[in-house]
């Protein structure tokens, strides 16, 4: 399971993410058989994930390196009405520097160049975005398709990803339209997606499922293979404006998904779990069971996000407790 | 590893869960123990010692005192001294008691969690997170059986002094199951904890002391089989609950034999997993780690056998390969596996001989290529593919961490195979159509069905076996009988020796009847002629002849199983339609009183009234049971989950009925009535004296709709052919009444297939008496138990 898929071995040409390049999901027609026979038990599925956290622990030096790695797949995330140029400098500043230099040369990490997989924000600033994390390989990342509730005409959602990725945004996070799903047209969410990812041209996208939205297990399940189908490069659980964030239980069927469609295709496709997820202990959790499903390879930022905004000054109070052995308070870190 | 490896390699690390509690509670007994009797730890008598060990390091735990038939004298003497004073506590005193061991249970969590890992070698994930809070549950659940036994269970009083005997594979759990119900309700009990795995018993002891339980209500004896079998032997105990092999459950059947003890017996299995095409894949995957890895496969009701629709085996068990690559295997206190050791040596080479066994056969095993402790004593996770029903594996319980896989082509043949088996614990059915697994769930011949799921208990959810796999239930209301026993039937006195059989009238021959009428034998609907074409005599009190009646034998017996074996039909009839049979039972029945009331008169001498109201309650007694016929309900369980546990009254399939002399009409219909309205098909043996009165009956069962096969008859010698029957490995049950030696006969002879049996000891039953002679106790006698759990949820 921990094996790693080398660099390139997929042979790919387009440049990955961080620089760790595996071919882009190229998508495939849209097989409606495969994707009603998918079938998901919910309370088999809960059970999984309840049992999980007995079964996996990580402790100690272990968690710290663990933890440093989930700062680095952190899509380090601000999606309000009030943010402004400056707020999001500032959560570009963080991004570049997300741990105080001297935890990391305590933890013996000073030289990885560690810094969160990208920094996510509204269209309105991915300009000024690009332009603060300039001379990092931080990738910006727009939310868009008129984000979050996905009503907007389709022809204003293609325009709207077109000008984030001339904006310089390298990777666009879309929602689906939750109709189609919740009626089952999933020939109308298959071309949604299929143009998405055509206006995106050269930037990754991430489809958003608005799992909350969806309710069923089932619907989600469907729902991430079709979106795979038609080449999302990362599935996502949720806007955050939902009444349900991301769950254990989403996420395992998200990630049973991706293995299938793996099997069945070759591609390897990523998955980011966002909202609600604010504690290093839930942070453990997600890796554990990414692991634990999927294998180490899907623990790289190419392949693993995690869309947070107070998540990275929990993991900081974490990694100062342990290097201290003191338990830390949030006004020793640097705020986002 | 330093911080910097751990960012690269992503490994889990060591997450050991720390002993020291432990460690110091065992130095606090110099790491040394003997038995707990009336509420101190005391030495052997003889001062002998076994040692145990942990399985994961193979390094001694503790010395533990090796019980003889002595000490098993002072721990049931001491149980039977704290009784009565225990009974009259009443069931809200009591159920004090039991919520205070519950509490107890939970502030002593994790140092039974981590004991019960060293001593048993299973994951601390396990002990931690199911045995122990299901430990504390069954205390909870029982407290409150004894707060309502004085208004729900009235009519029933405690057995007494109970023997537990419990295996290792969850030694705390198991005390639970037994214990809880057995002080809740009223028992006493001597228990004895597997000589590999006695120290959570042990501690339990000396909590259970502390949190103010009266000394000899729960005493422990340690030590080895010898000593489980002086427990067995002993005149003061009521009561034996067993739970490990069948081998050994066998033995104890035989050995309580006759002796009037009650019996519990919780034993091996081979149960199936069976996945259709349209279940979820990945949930049913993982549902083969939670069936055979949970507990190293250590499980008396792990899915052992898997069975696949054909259609999606090769994908099914390629994807679980893949996720056996995925698990880990380590020592029992890392809280990053899921597999511990296995409990000794001797079960390590037994499970890697079966393998081999299974190899050689023409298996193919896959084992992945992960680590295992270098030390100790574990196996891997291994699955063996390509294994056909005719296989060793395929029948043998592993008792370890080893699937066997078929394929399955229908439904039927999902079953079919399913049931191929001498044993009937559990069974879990895979599939997302509901009309396909509610139709699968009660065709198996197990005790316990999953659905979606595996492995899930519940302290208010009845727990038991089919055929091999034993009987009783542990666990809610099902569960709590099994400690009580009605007040009515208790209060049965010996049975008053028969008059002598009187000597026959020089006049050698009966007074001839009209038209000559010859009383053959009734099998599969019809009257058939003996097979050794033998009568036998029947002889008034007065010593006339009174007629002929088929002198059945062993043959005869073999074709009535056989009829009743076909007439399956009956098992699934609508209970509106067995109702409705029984009722024109009554009525044709009493059509021919007058016919009745001169055969009983004339042969058992009694006054023509009391022929008379023989053949009047015989009439009620069909009516009873008609009545009962579509209302003796199973229930629905309310387990701790998304959900629901059906429990549905089975019938148990074919018995065999031994009938005895007194009030042989009555009698008879008192015991075939209850098993055919629970949807049993019955072997009855009538009187051997009276025989000819059932033999009267055969044309009531010729008008009144029963179907072929339903109810066979077979006259002659009683012990011969009670003999016979109860040897018989196609009959599923024995009811034998009338003598103490037949009673005994019986249950010794049922081992064969472990079939359910109920006797009555040579006490006389009161067959005019409904409290007695009717009702509840003889239906579930008729029945066995199936609890199907449903977990639902989209």
């Amino acid at each position: 399971m921990s094996e790693i898929i080398p660099m390139g071995e997929t042979g790919t040409s387009a440049p990955g993410l961080h620089g760790n390049a595996i071919a882009r999901n190229p998508g495939q027609a849209l097989e409606l058989d495969w994707v009603n026979e998918i079938q998901v038990n919910r309370s088999a599925v809960e059970r999984r994930c309840t049992t999980l956290g007995g079964r996996r622990s990580v402790k100690k030096d272990a968690q710290a390196g663990w933890l440093l790695k989930a700062i680095t797949c952190m899509d380090l995330t601000t999606l309000n009405g009030d943010d402004t140029a400056a707020r999001v400098r500032r959560l570009c500043a963080k991004a570049r520097q997300p741990v105080r230099p001297d935890l990391l040369e305590a933890l013996g990490v000073a030289d990885r160049g560690i810094t969160t997989g990208a920094v996510c924000v509204y269209h309105r600033f991915v300009a000024e975005a690009v332009d603060a994390l300039d001379g990092t390989f931080i990738p910006v990342a727009a939310v868009s398709t008129g984000f979050p509730a996905g009503l907007s005409p389709h022809d204003t959602k293609l325009r709207e990803i077109e000008a984030s990725v001339a904006d310089g945004a390298r990777e666009i996070d879309i929602v689906v339209t939750r109709e189609h799903v919740l009626t089952g047209n999933w020939q109308a969410l298959y071309d949604e997606m299929r143009d998405f990812r055509a206006a995106c041209g050269e930037a990754h996208v991430k489809a958003i499922l608005a799992t909350g939205d969806l309710r069923t297990l089932r619907n989600v399940a469907r729902a991430s293979m079709v979106c795979m189908m038609a080449g999302a490069d990362f599935i996502k659980t949720s806007t955050g404006k939902e009444t349900a964030n991301a769950t254990l239980p989403v996420s395992l069927v998200m990630l049973r998904m991706i293995r299938h469609y793996q099997e069945r295709t070759g591609h390897l496709v990523g998955f980011k779990p966002a909202g609600g997820i604010s504690t290093a202990k839930d942070v453990l959790a997600y890796q554990v069971l990414m692991k634990e499903e999927l294998g180490r390879r899907w623990l790289e930022p190419d392949l693993l996000r995690f869309g947070a905004s107070s998540l990275l000054a929990d993991i900081e109070r974490q990694l100062e407790h342990h290097v201290t052995g003191r338990y830390s308070a949030y006004n020793r870190h640097p705020m986002a | 590893m330093s911080v910097a490896n751990y960012f690269e390699s992503l490994d889990y690390g060591p997450a050991p869960e720390a002993d020291t509690n432990v460690r110091d509670w065992l130095k606090s007994h110099d790491a040394s123990f003997g038995h707990f009797i009336d509420g101190a730890f005391r030495p052997s008598k003889d001062g002998k010692t076994l040692s145990t060990h942990e399985p994961a390091t193979g390094d001694e735990l503790a010395k533990i005192a090796q019980g003889s038939a002595e000490d098993v004298d002072d721990a049931v003497a001491a149980a039977a001294k704290a009784q009565e004073p225990w009974e009259a506590l009443g069931g809200k005193g009591r159920a004090r008691h039991i919520y205070a061991l519950a509490r107890m249970v939970q502030r002593h969590a994790r140092l039974f969690a981590v004991l019960e890992a060293l001593d048993n070698g299973k994951p601390i994930r396990e002990t931690r997170d199911l045995d122990i809070p299901l430990v504390a549950r069954h205390f909870y659940h029982h407290a409150g059986w004894a707060e309502l036994q004085d208004t729900e269970l009235a009519d029933h009083k405690p057995i007494g002094v109970v023997g537990q005997i419990i295996p290792w594979n969850f030694p705390l759990l198991m005390l639970a199951w037994k214990v809880a119900p057995a002080l809740a309700l009223g028992n006493t009990v001597v228990l004895k904890p597997a000589e590999a795995t006695p120290l959570t018993a042990l501690l339990f002891a000396e909590l259970a002391a502390r949190s103010g339980l009266p000394a000899g209500v729960l005493n422990v004896i340690t030590g080895d089989g010898s000593t489980g079998a002086a427990l067995v032997k002993h005149d003061g105990v009521g009561k034996i609950a067993f739970t490990g092999s069948t081998e050994v459950g066998r033995i104890i059947r035989a050995e309580t034999a006759g002796s009037g003890k009650s019996l519990t017996l919780e034993l091996g299995g081979k149960s199936p997993f069976i996945v259709f095409d349209d279940a979820d894949m990945e949930s049913a995957v993982e549902g083969v780690v939670d069936a055979i890895w949970f507990n190293q496969g250590q499980v008396c009701c792990a899915g052992s056998r898997l069975l696949v629709h054909e259609g999606i085996h090769d994908r099914f068990i390629a994807r679980l390969k893949e996720r056996m690559n995925s698990l880990r295997v380590g020592h029992p206190l890392d809280k990053a596996i899921d597999m511990g050791a296995i409990i000794e040596q001797s079960q390590l080479e037994r499970i890697s001989a079966l393998v081999g066994k299974g190899v050689e056969e023409g298996a193919e095993a896959y084992v992945p290529d992960i680590a295992t402790p270098d030390r100790g004593c574990f196996y891997p996770p291994t699955l063996l593919t390509g294994v056909e029903p005719a296989s060793t594996v395929a029948t043998e319980e592993i008792f370890g961490p080893v699937m066997v896989a078929m394929s399955f082509r229908t439904p039927d043949e999902a079953v079919e195979l399913a049931n191929n088996t001498r044993y009937g614990l559990a069974a879990s059915v895979w599939s997302e159509n509901m009309n396909l697994a509610l139709d699968i769930a009660p065709q198996l011949k197990a005790g316990v069905v999953w659905v979606n799921a595996t492995n899930l208990f519940d302290a208010g959810v009845g727990f038991g076996g089919y055929r091999e796999s034993g009987y009783g239930r542990e666990g809610g209301l099902e569960g709590a009988y099994e400690y009580l026993k009605p007040k009515a039937w208790a209060a049965r006195k010996p049975r008053k020796p028969a008059p002598p059989v009187p000597v026959v009238e020089a006049t050698d021959s009966f007074e001839p009847m009209a038209v000559d009428r010859t009383a053959k034998l009734y099998v599969g609907g019809k009257q058939v002629r003996p097979d050794g074409n033998y009568s036998l005599t029947v002889i008034s009190p007065k010593g006339k002849v009174i007629g002929e009646m088929g002198e059945g034998n062993r043959k005869d017996i073999r074709n009535a199983v056989q009829a009743a074996r076909k007439a399956s039909g009956w098992a699934t009839a609508s209970t509106h339609l067995r109702a409705q049979i029984l009722y024109y039972l009554g009525e044709n029945l009493s059509a021919r009183t007058g016919e009745f009331v001169a055969r009983l008169s004339a042969m058992t001498g009694v006054k023509k009234s009391d022929a008379e109201r023989e053949v009047e309650t015989a009439i009620d007694r069909f009516f009873t049971y008609a009545a009962w016929a579509d209302k003796f309900d199973g229930a629905v369980h309310s387990p701790p989950l998304r959900g629901v546990a059906l429990a549905m009254n089975e019938p148990i399939g074919v018995a065999g009925v031994i009938c005895p002399d007194e009030a042989p009409l009555l009698s008879f219909v008192s015991l075939v009535a209850p098993l055919m309205a629970m949807g049993n098909r019955v072997v009855a043996v009538p009187s051997e004296r009276y025989g000819l009165i059932a033999a009267d009956f055969y044309q009531v069962l010729e008008t009144s709709d029963v179907p072929a096969g339903v109810i066979n008859i077979v006259t002659g010698y009683t012990k011969e052919l009670a003999k016979t029957l109860a040897d018989h490995d196609d009959v599923d049950a024995i009811w034998a009444f009338g003598g103490s030696d037949v009673s005994e006969m019986a249950e010794a002879r049922s081992v064969g297939n472990m079939k359910r049996t109920f006797v009555d000891n040579g006490l006389a039953t009161n067959w005019y008496d409904p409290k007695v002679a009717e009702g509840r106790l003889f239906l579930r006698n008729a029945v066995q138990v199936k609890n199907i759990w449903i977990p639902y949820g989209e």
